[in-house]
């Protein structure tokens, strides 16, 4: 018996009350909990990922009931790196967090951290789209909870607008959930599979209504058009470690959707085929534009930073919309580029932020580390926009090259050449108002009247601590664009995974006796 | 992979390893760090040399790594003759302007910085002229003008240098967007992305209905790259760069990636019509533009960037004239426009550096100041002006040459006359560039008085100079590369002489008309220039300003409008999408008949509908009071309830009566710091709006529950049914459904509900310590308390309950797994106990008589429920597999004991723990909001009294 697969999960819930319950007044003791906790998750993950590197799909069966009666977790190549990121990007996150001191400027910050991972590792594993709901709950209440940590006016606000969306959002998750069990009798993604492939084409109103209305509460997650108004507020206003790891929350939206989407609506089924593609392929173009105008727009750095982020997703999201292994592919490579890309960004701009004391984007006195500052921005602006040499180039090559059918490639390749164009311009012009005509303003020292008093007071300099986080992204960054190859073909085989839909049912549905982990 | 293609990987990584070292060598000094520089420079250099004699002979030396096979990329380049004239430009230059560089910038610019940025342009540089990829060319490309941009805004407290690199970026950027575009749709048509194979593919290419979108998506990054009209503009600001990056990446190098490309696809773009009237009408628009600005440019730098402009378009209509001819002048051109351009701007240089002044009216009559810089541009500047004995002379001639027998639409006339005039303006700028600077008067009005610069200043362009003149006299020496780059270009095997004197021929005839009315213009230039300046004329860096700041005003619009912040109309894009959206759905297909009957409608069933339907609408209409409003919501949460009961679904009705419970009794509490009104915010249209909205969504649902409820369809339940009692040991199938079929949901749950109880705890700090701690100890809260807030009666009663329900919450407990109840509905009831006894005696006293922290509960409940199914694996069964025994003691009948009651018990510690903390961050509100905290357990405690009155007896 192969408990491994459900350690993602009842790890961090473990850690997360002992250190909410037990560690809580003493913020050394939860730190180091709590690191030790996320880098055995990603320990675990490492494991997970060779695991599932065999091609098996490896099914856990929750209180030992079969499938599709009890739930499952299954683990193949897509979960198992789904978990590896998310476990990398957390531990980023998590010593950005620690070293400027945000974990302890509320409550409960670390709990809120595990519990937030069990949910996103817990919605990764499921096999079952009802669990991914339970789950979809945890991370969501869990993620509000770090979102307004240390509270203050205008995060209460954008914390507001996210909790209330994303409310909205599950309850048309079970609205679609309702509609999907009354039409296919079942919740377990293989078996939706195979009952939906027996609706024939013309009376599968129901679950069409339910495919969608699946689609609808993903891409909120997703922060797709026109269901995206809640993101750039709430990224802008999170704690910069939070946003962070809140890059992978978007993903958790477009896996879902490849999972769901591919696996039990997807190609080649009656009733569904083409249906979420062709509603999620404009969305992904608009959601491109309203990304690029966001960050042209920008008044705020944080802001900025968040549109970016809904530009990256609109590009996945085309990607994915193409629902072939090619594309998905690409996709896969770009959800990775662009979670560490977007993490990246926002904790080099909560450097910046602490420094100049305020995150608009109107020149101030050059700071101290000005050049520091300027060169990791300037990276993580580069691998945002997806310039070379860092991955956010490959990645867009490789989403480009994929979308080459006639409908599509004049729309995706404009609005993603186009939109790429803007965001250079945004992040040229936030960096050269940042960095360079900052140096352009006399810093005012004030005089010293009093000897006594000694010189005036130095901007704190960020220590190695704090821009190592900054920094690890980076490398991610730069090892995903050197390694780009052997990280690509992993990639095909996953997605050669996802698509072999009979594999992933017989597995989950009959597995062989003695052979089910 | 041969010897040659390691040294030709080195050759290619060695600026980029290279590029750190001078930014940490500027530490041991700004001599050191101009040397470290140039080492990785000389080294590469020296291993070019040792790859030229093979590539003279025409050979093609390779390398290649895979990078990302599943796209076409591969680390792979190639050297032929046109890869070594430009990886041989753009070391040999790199030397010189390292050298030159360290002598012009001043002390207090960071030079560490600059050399890096430098030798990161170069190593990019290097990429493209040597990739075998187009990929890989694309991303050196790209890398050019990043490095570009850094370099541009290397002053970056000047705004024109960040202006100018702002545009060069956009520029050049939006350049490069496209040429991905035409790179992918070209590798598509050739089936692969090595250059090897592309030049191989040309005929298919060109036959391919592709070929034009790739043509003008590749030549939009050739043309913005390399400055060609309309998309110049951004060259002139780039000027604002330290001079030798003016020298270095726009005029010698980077500009020149442009021309490089075109070259580099001559073989498989050039020959058609689209490729002769697209690139040589650009070019030739863009020669004589060029040369006509520059003559009345003022700024040194100014006048030579609008030059490097026309020369530029000139190679531009070389290459696209499309013959053999054409393209040997070109490569021929492009060595010499390097070696007199660079000198120039290096001269301009010198020149700004000593005068402290570019501005072409306030110099002149520098000649005896600075012999020795006078004699370097003049060299230089009569190279370009095409005199005979310099160089510029033989490619002009060249030039001249071909255009003299080109048709332009039928026309002989037009190619040959406009050529013609932009070699005269070329004449006329640059001696205006020696007559206007170093000739006339001396004066002594130079905002710093010049002299010669020091030898390593004037090194560079002095051997420049030298060049200029040795290629000038002796042809023959560049015959070797010229020929190599040629055949490269064009895929021949072409034998080109190059000669001073071809005979009297049309060209020379051109020539002469150049030097001549070049001659006359600038005697005539003081009118002219009063003509072109009173001339009305757009200003290209004003357009692009307000193009931007269009731009950015709309995307301002676009973003602010949309991204307002107002919840509700989120929320009606939401609803309004997921309606339209299912709408689409369904009309894509059908249902199938239904195969159940409408049950029969009992008159109490319609009442309860109709008082459900009438609460609901009374919520909408009383939602302003908040108060009725909640007591609304209690009704319809109880005819909920009851709906459960009448479809017997009693597990659920209970569920939902507790939940009902205790969430009015928390909202009570909690409505008591609230405003008690809701603001009348929405006009009549939105609420019109909004009404419809919600119509639609409701009636939407209300027709997705009929359909489906009028059809049967075979679900999992029936195995659930079958196995509870076998396999899980509960006859409630419910509970059994909750704590083993599916107990993971319910853990997912609890741990939902823990966090929510922690969150409400963090959120009450966070309101406590934050800015709305202050209005809620201001707010007179006094109207609302009771004159009785702790009755007798109240707590009497409750305290009599208190155990009642403790034993009635311990029986749901017990009985859960068997009939309706468990863990969730035990923990609130047991919650409800405890909270009247909060309510009726205050926190304060209640808190004083509890023994365990509601933090630890909920964590407690948690642990238990996730030990209670780790257990399983010390059983060798996965998480949460449940094992039950049946028991017999002798005085009570035999009952279960299940793993899955330990569970459950997991789930009412969480549920008590939760409810508990919400309620006690409640009151810690209550009691910073200045509450009096009652001593004793009601108001009038007759108890009390009674011993008062004792002790007064």
């Amino acid at each position: 018996m192969m408990h491994w697969i459900i350690l993602p999960v009842v790890l961090p819930a473990m850690l997360a009350p002992l250190i909410g319950f037990v560690m809580r007044h003493d913020i050394t003791l939860a730190r180091a909990a709590s690191v030790a906790g996320t880098a055995l998750l990603a320990a675990i993950a490492v494991g997970l990922v060779m695991l599932a590197a065999d091609g098996q799909t490896h099914i856990y069966r929750l209180g030992d009931w079969p499938a599709p009666f009890g739930i499952v977790l299954v683990l193949d190549r897509l979960s198992a790196l789904m978990v590896l990121l998310t476990s990398i990007l957390a531990l980023i996150a998590l010593i950005h967090a620690i070293a400027t001191g945000w974990d302890a400027r509320g409550r409960h910050f670390h709990a809120l951290f595990q519990f937030q991972l069990m949910g996103i590792c817990g919605a990764f594993l499921t096999g079952d789209v009802f669990n991914l709901f339970v789950f979809f709950e945890v991370l969501l209440i869990a993620s509000y909870g770090l979102m307004i940590h240390s509270g203050g006016r205008e995060r209460m606000r954008a914390g507001l607008q996210y909790v209330v969306m994303n409310l909205a959002g599950s309850t048309l998750f079970l609205f679609a959930l309702g509609t999907l069990y009354a039409s296919t009798g079942t919740l377990n993604i293989a078996d939706l599979a195979v009952r939906v492939a027996e609706i024939p084409a013309e009376e599968a109103a129901l679950v069409r209504v339910a495919a969608t209305l699946l689609m609808i509460v993903f891409a909120v997650k997703a922060a797709l058009f026109p269901v995206q108004f809640w993101l750039p507020a709430t990224y802008a206003n999170a704690p910069a470690p939070v946003a962070a790891l809140f890059a992978i929350m978007t993903k958790v939206g477009a896996y879902a959707i490849l999972r769901v989407h591919t696996i039990s609506f997807g190609p080649g089924i009656p009733g569904t085929d083409g249906l979420v593609a062709s509603l999620l392929f404009p969305a992904a173009i608009v959601t491109i534009a309203v990304g690029a105008f966001g960050v042209l727009g920008a008044r705020r750095l944080m802001g900025l930073i968040a549109f970016s982020v809904v530009g990256s997703m609109g590009t996945l999201l085309v990607a994915v919309a193409a629902f072939s292994p090619v594309a998905t592919t690409a996709a896969l490579y770009y959800m990775i580029h662009s979670t560490f890309a977007a993490a990246c960004l926002f904790l080099v701009a909560d450097l910046i932020v602490t420094q100049r004391n305020s995150d608009s984007l109107q020149p101030v006195p050059a700071t101290v580390q000005n050049g520091l500052f300027a060169a990791l921005f300037f990276a993580a602006a580069i691998a945002m926009a997806g310039m070379p040499p860092l991955s956010g180039f490959l990645g867009k090559l490789l989403v480009l090259d994929a979308l080459r059918a006639p409908g599509e490639m004049p729309w995706a390749w404009s609005a993603i050449l186009i939109g790429s164009l803007l965001t250079i311009v945004g992040f040229a012009r936030a960096g050269s108002a940042l960095f360079w005509k900052s140096t352009a303003i006399p810093v005012l020292t004030p005089e010293p009247t009093d000897e006594e008093e000694g010189a005036p007071v130095r901007q704190a300099r960020a220590g190695a601590l704090q821009v190592a986080p900054t920094m690890l992204a980076l490398a991610a960054l730069a090892g995903l664009a050197i390694f780009a190859g052997p990280v690509a073909a992993y990639l095909e085989d996953t997605s050669g995974q996802l698509f072999d839909r009979d594999g992933y049912v017989s597995a989950v549905l009959d597995p062989v006796p003695g052979e089910e982990d | 992979m041969s010897h040659a293609g390691h040294l030709l990987f080195i050759i290619a990584l060695l600026p980029f390893i290279g590029a750190l070292v001078p930014g940490l060598m500027i530490r041991a000094g700004r001599t050191a760090s101009a040397f470290f520089t140039a080492a990785p420079t000389a080294l590469a250099l020296v291993m070019l040399m040792i790859l030229a004699p093979a590539v003279l002979r025409g050979e093609v030396i390779q390398a290649e790594i895979e990078w990302l096979p599943q796209l076409g990329l591969s680390a792979s380049f190639f050297l032929d003759g046109l890869g070594l004239l430009f990886a041989g430009m753009i070391l040999g230059m790199g030397l010189l302007i390292t050298l030159y560089a360290r002598f012009y910038l001043s002390s207090a610019d960071p030079m560490g910085q600059f050399y890096t940025y430098l030798l990161l342009f170069q190593g990019a540089m290097l990429g493209i002229v040597i990739s075998d990829n187009i990929l890989l060319l694309l991303i050196f490309w790209e890398l050019t003008s990043l490095s570009s941009f850094l370099l541009i805004g290397y002053w970056k407290h000047l705004p024109e240098g960040r202006q100018g690199a702002r545009m060069a970026l956009a520029v050049t950027g939006a350049g490069g967007l496209a040429m991905i575009g035409g790179m992918l749709l070209l590798g598509d048509i050739a089936g692969s992305y090595n250059l090897t194979d592309i030049l191989q593919a040309g005929e298919a290419i060109r036959a391919s209905e592709w070929y034009l979108p790739a043509l003008i998506l590749i030549l939009l990054g050739a043309f913005t790259k390399s400055a060609q009209f309309p998309f110049h503009f951004w060259l002139p600001h780039a000027m604002a760069a330290p001079t030798p990056v003016s020298a270095y990446l726009h005029s010698a190098t980077m500009v020149k990636a442009g021309v490089f490309l075109m070259a580099r696809m001559w073989p498989v773009l050039a020959g058609t019509d689209a490729w002769f009237y697209i690139v040589a009408t650009t070019g030739l628009v863009t020669m004589v533009l060029g040369a006509l600005i520059a003559l009345f440019k003022d700024d040194l730098k100014a006048l030579l960037a609008f030059s490097t402009v026309s020369h530029l378009g000139l190679l531009t209509m070389l290459l696209g004239f499309g013959t053999e001819a054409a393209a040997v002048a070109a490569v021929f051109h492009i060595i010499n426009h390097l070696t007199f351009k660079a000198a120039l701007f290096m001269t301009a240089g010198i020149v700004d550096h000593e005068t402290h002044t570019r501005d072409i009216k306030r110099l002149g009559g520098l000649r005896h100041l600075m012999p020795v810089t006078f004699l370097i541009g003049t060299v230089a500047a009569l190279s370009m002006a095409g005199i005979p004995l310099f160089n510029g002379f033989l490619s002009k001639e060249m030039m001249l040459e071909e255009a003299s027998h080109t048709d332009w639409f039928g026309s002989h006339y037009a190619v040959p006359v406009l050529a013609t005039l932009g070699a005269l303006l070329s004449v006329a700028y640059s001696f205006r560039f020696v007559a206007h600077v170093f000739l006339g008067p001396q004066r002594d009005d130079y905002p710093h008085t010049p002299h010669d610069p020091p030898f390593g200043m004037w090194a560079a362009p002095a051997l420049l100079a030298t060049l200029v003149i040795a290629i000038g006299v002796a042809p023959f020496l560049a015959e070797g590369i010229v020929t190599a780059a040629a055949n490269a270009v064009t895929g021949a095997d072409l034998h080109p002489h190059l000669k001073i004197w071809h005979g009297v021929t049309p060209a020379l005839w051109m020539s002469v008309i150049a030097v001549a009315g070049g001659a006359l213009l600038l005697m005539l230039h003081r009118p002219l220039d009063k003509g072109w300046i009173a001339a009305p004329r757009p200003e290209a860096k004003a357009i692009f300003d307000r193009l931007v700041a269009g731009i950015v005003a709309l995307s301002r619009g676009i973003t602010d409008s949309t991204h307002n912040g107002a919840i509700s109309r989120y929320l009606a894009i939401f609803t309004v999408t997921a309606v339209a959206l299912g709408y689409i759905a369904y009309a894509g297909s059908g249902l199938s008949a239904p195969t159940r009957d409408m049950l029969p409608v009992p008159p109490v069933i319609a009442v309860g509908w109709i008082m459900l339907i009438v609460s609901t609408i009374s919520v909408v209409g009383m939602h302003h009071h908040r108060f009725r409003a909640l007591v609304l919501i209690g009704i319809i949460g109880l005819s909920i309830s009851a709906g459960f009961v009448y479809l017997s679904a009693p597990d659920l009705a209970l569920t939902q009566i507790s939940v009902e419970t205790v969430t009015i009794m928390l909202l009570l509490l909690a409505l008591h710091f609230l405003p008690k009104l809701t603001p009348k915010e929405s006009s009549t249209g939105l609420k019109m709006r909004d009404g419809l909205i919600g119509l639609a969504a409701g009636g939407g649902v209300g027709a997705l529950a009929y359909a489906f409820l009028m059809r049967d369809i075979d679900t999992i339940s029936g195995f659930h049914v079958a196995n509870s009692y076998e396999g899980g040991g509960g006859t409630n199938v419910v509970n059994v459904i909750l704590v083993d079929f599916r107990g993971y949901d319910t853990y997912g749950e609890i741990i939902v509900l823990g966090i929510a109880g922690l969150l409400i705890y963090a959120l009450m700090h966070a309101l406590l310590d934050g800015p709305s701690a202050r209005r809620l100890k201001n707010t007179d809260y006094s109207e609302d308390r009771s004159r009785d807030r702790h009755p007798l009666m109240m707590v009497v009663v409750t305290r009599v309950l208190m155990p009642i329900a403790m034993v009635v919450g311990l029986y749901i407990f017990l009985r859960g797994h068997n009939q309706p109840g468990g863990g969730f509905v035990a923990g609130l009831v047991v919650a409800i106990a405890l909270l009247m006894q909060y309510m009726a005696s205050g926190f304060a006293w209640t808190q004083e008589r509890k023994r365990i922290e509601y933090h630890t509960l909920i964590g407690l409940g948690v642990v238990i429920a996730g030990l209670t199914g780790a257990g399983a694996w010390l059983a060798g069964q996965p998480f949460l597999t449940s094992a039950f025994t049946y028991i017999h003691l002798p005085p009570i009948e035999e009952f279960e004991l299940a793993t899955a009651m330990l569970f459950d018990l997991g789930v009412f510690l969480t549920v008590l723990g939760a409810v508990m903390l919400m309620l006690y961050s409640l009151s810690r509100i209550a009691r910073f909001a200045g509450q009096t905290v009652n001593e004793g357990p009601m108001d009038y405690d007759p108890g009390e009294a009674a011993k008062d009155r004792d002790t007064e007896d």
